[in-house]
C-alpha cells in the first residue's frame, strides 16, 4: 500500500498546485461531461423515438443544456408555504456535491502495463491520473452513495408537500436497498484485486483482457453491480422515484428555478460517474491495446470509449425498458440480487483459495457451483414444502404476485 | 501535515468547489430572477387541489423493515470488506468462517422472506 | 498546524452537531444534526490514520443508522414540533434530571481524571505494523483473535431482523381471492395468524 506518489517526497508548493490543479482538470471534466451528457441523451431517446430532439441552440443542439441552465436561472423560485426552508435550501447541496467527489477516485488514464504503475510526470513529480486516491477507495464509493440517499430523501420531506414525500421516501428505501447489493457486488472485485484503493485495481487488470474483473468474477457481480447501479440513479426502468404517472415528479415536485436545476445536474452526474465506476472497477479503467504513438493517450482513450458505451446503455435502457412495479423491484433487489451476489462471493473465495492450495481448479468450480444450486434448492423446496402444509399463500411471491395482478 | 490527510486534501478541494459551484449558480439565480409572490403559487402542489390534511403524513412499517434489512447487509459488507482484502492469509479456515457469517445472515433474510415482510403488495 | 486546524474545524462540528440534535425542536434537524457529528467524526478518524473506520462511520451510522431513524421518525409522523408544556409519563423530568446530573458528573470525573484511569497505554499516532495497511492488521486481528465476537454479530443482527418482522408483519389473508378485505385491521401482530397456522398443522 502506497498511495499516490505525489506526496511521496514532503508537501511544498508544487505538490500544492498539482493537488490544485487535478481538482480543477477533474471538476472541469465532470461539468463538462454532464452538459454533454444532457444533451446526448436528450439526442439519443429523439432517435430512438424517431424524433428530431434538441436542434436549435447552436449546431446539433449541442447548446440546449447551457440554454436549459439560462432559462431556470431566470425563472421565480417558488417555495411551498408548508416547507422546511433551510432543509430545502440545504437538500440541492447534498445531492451534489456527493455527485461530484465519487469522481475523485476514477482513474481517467495512465499506463500500467509493462512495469509502469500508472504514475505521469507533472512539473518534475509523479502522480497517478486520478484526483485523490483514498486508501479505502472503494468504500468511499459507498460513503458517497449513502451520503447522496439525504439529498434525495430531505429534498422529499422539507417540501411539506405528499407526493414529494411518497417520492423521496419510495427513493430511499429503493436506493438503501440496492446499496446493499452493489456493495456486495464490489466485494468480489476487492477479494481479486487484494485492495481498496481504485488505482491498485485499475493495476490488477492492466494484463490482458482476461484480467478484467468483467471476466476475472465471471461477470455476474458485474451483472449485479450494473443493476444495482441503475437503481442507486433512479435511472430507467427504476425510475420509480420521480414516476411522472404516479408522483407528479417525486421528490422535486416543489422544487423550481436552479433549484430544480441542481437535481437535475446532480443526477446526470451521477450517471457519468457510476459509469466511470463501472469502468474502473470491471472494464480495466485504461486497459486496452496501444495501437501507434504514446501509450499515455490510449489508456485515456480507451477510458473515454468505455465510459460512452455505458452512457450510451444507460440512455438505451432510458428508451426501451418499462417501470418496474414497485414490488417487482424489492424483489428483484432482496431476494435475487443479495442473495446471488453473496452466493458469488463465497464460489469466487472457493476458487481464489483453492487456487492457492492447489486444489483441482474445475473440480472446486463444479462443487462450489453444486453446493450453491443445492443450497437455494433446498431453501425453495423448504419453502414450498412448508407453504403446501399450510395449505394457503403464505409468503409464495409466484402465487400471490401474479394472482394479484392477473 | 500528516501523510494521512494528504489523501483526502484533494477530496476537500473538490467538494469546497462542488459546493461553491451550488452556491454560485443559487446566488446568481437569487439575483436574477423575478420574485413576484402569491399566495396560490406557495400552495403545496397536489393535482391542482386544495391540499388536504396535514403536511408531515406517516409512511409505512414496511419501509422501515428494508431500513433494517438494509442496516443488517451493510454492517454485513463492512465485515466483508477486510476479509475480501486478506482472503489468501487465512486459507480454508477463513472461507469457512466467513460462510458462517454470511449463512447467518442469510439466515435473516430468508426468516424475513418467510414471514412475508419482503413481500411488497 | 495542518492537524490542529482539521482537529478544531472537526471539534467544532462535532460539537455544534451534538448540541443541535438535543436543541432541535424537529426530530427531522436532530436526525440531519446527528448526520453532522457523525461527519465530523470521520474527519477525526481520517486524522489520526484510521481510514477504515471513517469509511464505516459514514457508510454504516451516516448512511443505514440515520437512515432507521428518520423513517421511524417519519413512520411515526411525529415530525412536528411537540408540545413540551405537558409530561407524557408521570416522574419523567425529575428521573432524566438525576440520570442527565450523574452523567455529567461521571463524565467530570472521567476528564479530570483520564490521566490516571485510562489503560496507561500512550497514545499511539503511527499505524501499529508499517508495513501492511491499517485494515489488514485490523482483519487479521478480527478474524482470528475475536472470531467469536465475530461471528456473534451476526447472531445479534439477525436477532434484530427477527424483533422487526415479528412487530411489522401484516396478518396473512384469508385467501388469495379474498385479499380486499381479510377482516383484519392491519397492525395486530400477526396472533391471528399463528393460531390459524397452529390449528392447520394439528
Amino acid at each position: 500500500m502506497t498511495g499516490d506518489p505525489l506526496f511521496a517526497d514532503g508537501f511544498d508548493w508544487v505538490v500544492l498546485a498539482i493537488l490544485v490543479a487535478k481538482a480543477v482538470i477533474g471538476f472541469t471534466i465532470v461539468v463538462v461531461g454532464v452538459i454533454f451528457m444532457i444533451w446526448f441523451e436528450r439526442k439519443v431517446v429523439a432517435d430512438m423515438q424517431n424524433r428530431i430532439g434538441p436542434n436549435r441552440a447552436g449546431r446539433w443542439g449541442l447548446g440546449q443544456t447551457l440554454a436549459d441552465g439560462i432559462k431556470l436561472i431566470f425563472k421565480e423560485d417558488l417555495k411551498p408555504d408548508r416547507a422546511d426552508k433551510p432543509v430545502f435550501r440545504l437538500a440541492p447541496y447534498l445531492s451534489v456535491v456527493p455527485a461530484f467527489l465519487t469522481f475523485t477516485i476514477v482513474p481517467i488514464g495512465g499506463v500500467f502495463t509493462g512495469g509502469n504503475d500508472g504514475g505521469v510526470e507533472l512539473f518534475g513529480r509523479r502522480t497517478w491520473m486520478q484526483v485523490a486516491d483514498p486508501p479505502v477507495g472503494v468504500l468511499f464509493l459507498l460513503a458517497m452513495s449513502s451520503i447522496a440517499v439525504y439529498g434525495i430523501m430531505l429534498a422529499g420531506w422539507s417540501s411539506g408537500s405528499k407526493y414529494p414525500l411518497l417520492g423521496s421516501v419510495r427513493a430511499t428505501a429503493q436506493m438503501v436497498s440496492y446499496e446493499a447489493a452493489l456493495g456486495l457486488s464490489v466485494v468480489a472485485v476487492v477479494l481479486l484485486s487484494g485492495s481498496l484503493s481504485t488505482h491498485d485495481i485499475v493495476a490488477a487488470q492492466a494484463g490482458s483482457i482476461f484480467d478484467w474483473n468483467v471476466i476475472a468474477t465471471a461477470a455476474v457481480p458485474f451483472v449485479v453491480f450494473c443493476v444495482a447501479a441503475t437503481a442507486e440513479l433512479n435511472r430507467p426502468p427504476f425510475d420509480l422515484v420521480e414516476a411522472e404517472q404516479e408522483l407528479v415528479g417525486g421528490f422535486h415536485t416543489e422544487y423550481s428555478s436552479i433549484r430544480f436545476g441542481m437535481f437535475y445536474l446532480a443526477e446526470f452526474m451521477n450517471t457519468i460517474t457510476m459509469s466511470a465506476i463501472i469502468v474502473t472497477l470491471f472494464l480495466g479503467g485504461p486497459a486496452g491495446p496501444v495501437l501507434f504513438g504514446p501509450p499515455l493517450i490510449w489508456g485515456t482513450l480507451w477510458f473515454t470509449l468505455k465510459l460512452l458505451v455505458f452512457l450510451f446503455i444507460f440512455v438505451w435502457l432510458r428508451a426501451t425498458l418499462p417501470r418496474y412495479r414497485y414490488d417487482q423491484l424489492m424483489d428483484l433487489g432482496w431476494k435475487r440480487l443479495i442473495p446471488l451476489s453473496l452466493g458469488w462471493l463465497l464460489v469466487i473465495g472457493a476458487i481464489s483459495i483453492g487456487r492457492d492450495a492447489g486444489w483441482n481448479r474445475p473440480l472446486t468450480l463444479v462443487g462450489a457451483f453444486s453446493l450453491g444450486v443445492i443450497s437455494w434448492a433446498a431453501l425453495i423446496g423448504a419453502m414450498r414444502v412448508a407453504k403446501l402444509r399450510r395449505g394457503g399463500d403464505e409468503f409464495g411471491e409466484l402465487s400471490t404476485a401474479t394472482e394479484r395482478v392477473g | 501535515m500528516a501523510e494521512f490527510l494528504r489523501a483526502y486534501l484533494t477530496v476537500a478541494v473538490f467538494a469546497g468547489a462542488a459546493g461553491l459551484l451550488v452556491a454560485l449558480l443559487s446566488t446568481l439565480g437569487w439575483a436574477v430572477r423575478p420574485s413576484r409572490p402569491s399566495r396560490q403559487k406557495s400552495i403545496a402542489y397536489e393535482s391542482g387541489v386544495d391540499p388536504a390534511g396535514t403536511d408531515f403524513g406517516q409512511s409505512q412499517v414496511r419501509y422501515y423493515i428494508f431500513a433494517l434489512l438494509f442496516v443488517l447487509f451493510d454492517v454485513e459488507a463492512v465485515y466483508i470488506f477486510p476479509w475480501a482484502l486478506r482472503l489468501e492469509g487465512y486459507g480454508v479456515f477463513g472461507l469457512v468462517e466467513m460462510g458462517v457469517f454470511i449463512v447467518i445472515l442469510a439466515l435473516g433474510l430468508v426468516y424475513a422472506w418467510r414471514k412475508g415482510v419482503l413481500r411488497w403488495v | 498546524m495542518v492537524d490542529t486546524v482539521v482537529f478544531l474545524v472537526a471539534a467544532v462540528v462535532i460539537l455544534v452537531g451534538a448540541l443541535g440534535v438535543i436543541f432541535s425542536r424537529n426530530p427531522v434537524h436532530s436526525a440531519l444534526m446527528l448526520v453532522m457529528t457523525l461527519f465530523g467524526v470521520a474527519v477525526l478518524f481520517v486524522a489520526q490514520g484510521a481510514h477504515f473506520l471513517a469509511a464505516v462511520q459514514v457508510i454504516v451510522y451516516a448512511g443505514a443508522i440515520v437512515v432507521l431513524f428518520l423513517f421511524v421518525i417519519m413512520l411515526l409522523g411525529v415530525d412536528t414540533a411537540e408540545n413540551l408544556s405537558s409530561e407524557p409519563l408521570a416522574g419523567q423530568r425529575p428521573a432524566a434530571a438525576v440520570v442527565a446530573v450523574a452523567s455529567v458528573g461521571l463524565l467530570a470525573v472521567l476528564a479530570v481524571r483520564a490521566v490516571q484511569v485510562s489503560t496507561g497505554a500512550e497514545a499511539t499516532t503511527l499505524p501499529l505494523d508499517s508495513e501492511r495497511s491499517n485494515i489488514a492488521v485490523l482483519a487479521e486481528v478480527l478474524f482470528t483473535d475475536y472470531l467469536f465476537a465475530f461471528e456473534v454479530t451476526s447472531v445479534l443482527l439477525v436477532i434484530a431482523v427477527v424483533g422487526a418482522v415479528v412487530m411489522a408483519r401484516r396478518p396473512r389473508p384469508a385467501a388469495t381471492d379474498e385479499l380486499e378485505d381479510d377482516g383484519s385491521d392491519g397492525d395486530d401482530l400477526g396472533v391471528e395468524r399463528h393460531t390459524q397456522t397452529e390449528a392447520e398443522l394439528a
